[in-house]
């Protein structure tokens, strides 16, 4: 293949490189009004009055709006599908504030000094009410964080909110109690991931005027451009066919963008005043008032028989959804549908599961949406399954794991029609040396140097749910235009998209001109998230492609005078299969366009999403822990990947590579914390620790690749999967160095010295 | 205030404001490369150069530049352009977002230390931070640019 | 957010003093690093720029570095990497990155007091005396238990000895803030062990310190010292650790800084 499988440069790579003004701070207009929102100090507390008129009256405020002038509809901010799962459950401005940072006023003026000055003279009382602080606390609180009577669902979710319970799922088959009777060893624990910050390097924003004809313009660095006008439309109360939502180039997202942050005050403020606004979360608002990845507390049971084979798998989750349920019910779901199918052994499976509201800053999507968690708390609890069994740890997962062709007991009877695990276990054995060095070795001067492993999987767009629409049209001048509404936020999919037209279409990449993202122009995708872009929006783009070559031979056939049986297309033009006739690409396209055609070629198709096939990745870590200080280096990081077939190797690495970090992050550095009243004290990146390039040691990739046969090119996603393993691969190694067991992440030094201490 | 600096080898003349900051000073000129990404001066984002030292922009004030000569990525195009041709070849711009400021580090780590081992390489630029990359393709594109192994 | 009403670049020390203390709210700027996480409002921001105090030389049987020298020269002057085997480049390496020690300032580093500063801490293991426009010159020691009075730090003068020291700190991640540091000098036979970041300000261990001067070093005798070292100071907790971690970090990192400070010597 000439373009699909190459290292191909991203086509925006050298603008954004080098600073070229691309992203929506750089491409507003200078004169845009400054919007700056007064939060609320209190995690629960209701607005007993609100006196704006010194904050009005300053010279250069435009306008300041509260609860009483916002439209009186309840919405989510959770870019989902329509009908989202997520509860109705957030005004634009509410007169109960729920969290320390929730919005009690929007302010908008000419500068960012006057917005700030407004802000200060805006004079707020509350009655303050108890908080729900404590997750674990929230069911049958006393008090109770959503009490409005027009919170509303799509479906039933499983919401009761008198009890703080947002969502709730159960799933049973088999009898697990039965089944764990008859197991040989069973093992459980409980495990604690925390919640985690994006902190993707451009923070929310979004800039908002109105057009020539007074539709509203939102230019916003989101992942769900579709999304977001729906959600603006409901909120608003205004059609959407008055709003427009243009994602221009984006500095990240990893999940954080697939929730509405900012938009809707930018909006609002422009509705209001008639003029543009743009609204820029700081760093602090970014880290404190938008989302984060669900804390959760899961407990797992497995049960296994004497020959090592997994019978039994009970798993309960109790997640924090903070003060609004955006993507409560799914992420809660995704922590068992990306977990358990991983092994295949079992007879019986069971999966129940709670979200609740507390009075902390929601959470929201992250890359990983549950899986993640769930990752966690399974593979943790099947590396200490293999200790009790006297098993290998990758040979207890190769005897489990499900394969290619097998189906699931909660699959609904889907066959897994992709794998090569195996071989990934087998490479990252290899690759880190695991003959050699599992479990441990002592390095001198007390350290200890061992290794760990997990495994993981997700899915590849969501199974029934997911859909993209993609078109390619022949220009006149014989150059293509791929239209697609998938979401490039840095991770190059207008790159490979082009990549996967190219292919089909037998053009250099060059011939593609990429529009997307824009919801006036781009056909309808729900946008970048659930892995879904190479598997889903990829396969549209293949099949447009297709129909449209399909088309051109027609023509082409035409012009020539003889039967399309008669024609081939050999990316330059169409010719006859003795080669006498010939018509270039760009003649073709002149004739149809602008001559006797009349006819523009359009290629164009809906692609749905009947199965979501998991990538996989069995992942490795090596770590050296001083036995003095509790301090755990990461030597190295080996990850092996099924992503089916990789479409443009060095974007696919390079992903693979930040979801490791960030994973890392998870396992040994970040953590959203809260002080005693409920105000988040990691804020900034002084207190909130990313990995520096000093923290990730040495990360090292492997594609092993299957073929996908329902994937364009036989591919399956990557996106997510890949910041998965590291807890549990992580923390494996530190207990197999000095036998502590850390299930609250992150495992800090303190964490695994007093894990030691206790051990004596 | 009136400062006179050189911006990018041009002399100017700006007024800035007391409390102003040189990242925002850039930026209202049309210096869109300088990106901001902390409010507490340890990303690295809006590395920029005075006087060819590598600073965050972010921090310092616009008036304390006076007389000084400012260098951002867009005053090196050739320099800049040969390693971010280098870097996004390995697909390590990602977002992009940070990379302005990262490659100003690189190019000062060029000017400043011979023959750097990746130790050195990874303790200069400890203070660029990336969310997107982890880092790895980074490293293999400055030892690709520095031609060493 | 911080504001600043007038600029001021005063041509001497005793002019910069004189508007400093002329008002409450007037401030000098030192790198600047801390000023916009604030909401200061400064009438006079004092810009010390035209004062030459960014320098590094010896004088007078001492090192002398002006207020303005930043991290990142102290970092790299040849003259503190040959000198108590480079203690000092080496207590501020860590400190976020490249660009952040090319603007902060030595100055206000020491001025602050700040409990998790690594350049105290290392600074107070050397002979090391403040000078103050105003207060004079004083130990390192002194001035960082006088209460906080407006003045104009000028310079730092460090005895120059063969004085052999080295630097540890504990950072749950490399750009991270100290959860402890210890420095640990030796000069003939006389200790001195600095522990800082506790995570009030750094102290000398005096009684540990002591403890060596007194009989041949074996590691039994290290470990009393540093066992010494973790009882005679206070600990506290805060977000980056306990007062129980930090005391049993106190013991390993006092120890495996005598442990380095004695392997200088034998060297």
């Amino acid at each position: 293949m000439k373009s699909v499988g190459q290292s191909i440069r991203k086509i925006d790579g050298m603008a954004i490189a080098m600073g070229k003004p691309v992203y929506t701070e750089d491409l507003a207009m200078a004169n845009a009004l400054v919007v700056k929102i007064l939060r609320s100090p209190h995690a629960y507390a209701k607005i007993t009055s609100i006196d704006i008129s010194k904050a009005e009256s300053l010279e250069g405020v435009e306008c300041i709006l509260t609860y009483k002038d916002v439209p009186n509809q309840r919405f989510t901010l959770a870019g989902q599908s329509y009908p989202e799962p997520s509860p109705y459950d957030r005004l634009i401005l509410d007169q109960v504030v729920r969290y320390v940072g929730d919005e009690v006023a929007i302010i908008a003026a000419v500068d960012e000094k006057t917005a700030l000055l407004a802000m200060k003279k805006i004079k707020v009382e509350y009655e303050v009410m108890e908080p729900v602080l404590d997750f674990e606390q929230a069911i049958g609180h006393s008090s109770v964080v959503h009490t409005e009577e027009d919170l509303s669902c799509n479906f039933d979710i499983g919401l009761q909110k008198d009890q703080n319970i947002t969502s709730s799922c159960h799933e049973e088959v088999g009898d697990v109690e039965e089944e764990f009777k008859q197991c040989a060893v069973v093992v459980e624990d409980v495990y604690y991931p925390q919640a985690q910050a994006h902190t993707m390097m451009e923070t929310y924003r979004s800039f908002t005027y109105l057009d020539h004809v007074g539709r509203l313009i939102v230019l916003s660095s989101t992942q769900v451009p579709f999304h977001i006008r729906r959600q603006l439309a409901r909120a608003l109360q205004i059609s959407s066919t008055k709003i427009r939502v243009i994602k221009p180039r984006i500095g990240g997202g990893f999940g954080g963008k697939q929730t509405g942050a900012g938009d809707i005050f930018a909006a609002i403020v422009t509705l209001k005043t008639g003029k543009p606004a743009m609204i820029i979360y700081d760093r602090k608002e970014t880290f404190s008032c938008t989302t984060s990845r669900h804390a959760m507390r899961i407990s797992v049971k497995l049960g296994a028989d004497q020959d090592g084979f997994i019978r039994a798998l009970d798993m309960q989750v109790l997640s924090d959804t903070g003060a609004y349920g955006e993507h409560a019910p799914t992420v809660l779901g995704c922590v068992g549908h990306y977990t358990l199918p991983l092994y295949n052994k079992t007879r019986a499976v069971r999966f129940d599961g709670k979200a609740v509201y507390t009075n902390k800053m929601p959470a929201g999507a992250f890359r990983g949406y549950g899986a993640t968690q769930g990752t966690f708390a399974l593979e943790s609890t099947v590396n200490k399954l293999a200790e009790h069994l006297k098993m290998d740890p990758t040979e207890l997962r190769l005897k489990n794991i499900s394969k290619v062709g097998e189906t699931f007991l909660t699959g609904h009877g889907v066959r897994l029609g992709s794998s090569s695990l195996d071989r990934c276990i087998a490479k990252g054995k290899e690759l880190i040396g695991w003959e050699e060095k599992f479990p441990s070795r002592d390095v001198g001067n007390n350290k200890v140097r061992a290794v760990g492993m997990a495994i993981t999987m997700q899915g590849s767009g969501i199974a029934t749910i997911g859909t993209a629409s993609a078109e390619i049209r022949l220009n006149d001048d014989g150059n293509v235009t791929l239209l697609t509404g998938a979401t490039d936020m840095g991770t190059g999919c207008d790159t490979i998209l082009s990549q996967m037209a190219a292919e089909i279409l037998e053009i250099p990449m060059e011939k593609i001109i990429v529009n997307a993202g824009d919801t006036d122009t781009s056909p309808y995708d729900p946008g970048s998230y659930a892995s879904s872009t190479t598997y889903v929006a990829g396969a549209a783009v293949v099949k447009a492609a297709e129909e449209l070559k399909g088309k051109i031979l027609e023509q082409g056939a035409a012009f020539l005078e003889v039967t399309l049986q008669d024609v081939e297309f050999n990316g330059s033009g169409v010719r006859t299969l003795s080669g006498d006739q010939e018509i270039s690409l760009a003649k073709l396209a002149e004739l149809t366009i602008l001559g006797r055609g009349n006819l523009q070629l359009v290629g164009y198709v809906t692609q749905g999403c009947e199965v979501s096939p998991p990538p996989y990745v069995a992942g490795f870590a090596e770590v050296e822990v001083d036995r003095e200080t509790g301090k755990v280096d990461l030597i190295d990081y080996v990850a092996v990947i099924d992503c089916g077939t990789v479409i443009n190797p060095n974007l696919a690495r390079i992903q693979a590579e930040g979801g490791i970090a960030q994973g890392i992050g998870m396992a040994l550095y970040e953590q959203v914390r809260y002080d005693e009243i409920g105000k988040m004290a990691t804020n900034s990146f002084m207190q909130y620790k990313i990995p520096t390039r000093k923290d990730v040691g040495k990360v090292r990739i492997e594609f092993e690749e299957s073929f996908e046969p329902t994937g364009p090119f036989g591919a399956k996603s990557i996106g997510e999967v890949v910041a998965n393993t590291p807890p549990p691969a992580i923390s494996h190694a530190i207990y197999n160095a000095v036998g502590v067991r850390e299930h609250h992440l992150p495992i800090t030094p303190e964490k695994v010295f007093l894990g030691m201490k206790k051990l004596i | 205030m009136q400062i006179k600096l050189t911006i990018n080898d041009k002399a100017v003349k700006w007024d800035v404001a007391n409390d102003e900051l040189l990242a925002d000073t850039l930026r209202s000129h049309g210096l869109l490369s300088v990106k901001k990404a902390c409010d507490t001066s340890c990303c690295g984002l809006c590395t920029i150069w005075i006087d060819g030292k590598s600073m965050l922009s972010c921090s310092i004030l616009s008036v304390r530049v006076h007389g000084k000569k400012i260098t951002t990525i867009e005053g090196l195009p050739q320099e800049a352009e040969e390693f971010a041709r280098i870097l996004s070849a390995e697909g390590a711009e990602q977002c992009g977002f940070c990379s302005p400021g990262f490659i100003m580090s690189v190019l000062a780590m060029k000017n400043e230390l011979v023959n750097p081992t990746e130790e050195e390489i990874i303790h200069y630029l400890t203070g660029n931070l990336c969310r997107c990359t982890g880092y790895m393709g980074q490293l293999r594109a400055i030892k690709t640019y520095l031609g060493v192994a | 957010m911080f504001t600043i009403t007038d600029l001021v670049q005063p041509e001497n020390l005793a002019e910069a003093y004189q508007i400093l203390t002329d008002k409450r709210n007037n401030t000098i700027l030192g790198g600047c690093a801390f000023l916009k996480m604030g909401k200061k409002q400064i009438n006079k921001g004092i810009d010390l720029t035209k004062l030459n105090l960014n320098y590094i030389r010896e004088q007078d049987g001492f090192i002398v570095i002006g207020a303005m020298t930043s991290l990142r020269e102290l970092e790299t002057h040849p003259l503190l990497k040959e000198n108590y085997n480079g203690i000092l480049p080496k207590s501020v390496r860590d400190i976020i990155g490249v660009q952040f020690r090319n603007g902060v300032t030595v100055g206000a580093s020491i001025y602050s007091k700040y409990g998790f500063s690594d350049l105290i801490t290392a600074m107070l293991c050397l002979d090391t005396e403040v000078e103050l426009f105003k207060g004079g010159r004083m130990s390192l020691a002194d001035f960082l238990a006088r209460p906080l009075e407006k003045d104009l730090l000028v310079r730092l003068w460090i005895q120059k000895t063969v004085r052999q020291a080295t630097y540890l700190s504990f950072r749950s991640s490399a750009s991270d803030y100290a959860v402890l540091n210890v420095a640990v000098s030796k000069l003939d036979n006389h200790w001195t062990i600095v522990v800082g970041a506790r995570p009030s300000k750094a102290d000398i261990a005096f009684g540990a310190s002591e403890m060596l001067e007194q009989e041949e070093l074996t590691l039994e005798r290290i470990e009393e010292a540093a066992q010494r070292a973790s009882e005679e100071l206070s600990f506290g907790t805060n977000t980056r650790g306990t007062a129980v971690y930090r005391k049993a970090l106190c013991k390993t990192l006092v120890k495996r800084g005598i442990m380095e400070v004695a392997a200088c010597k034998s060297n």
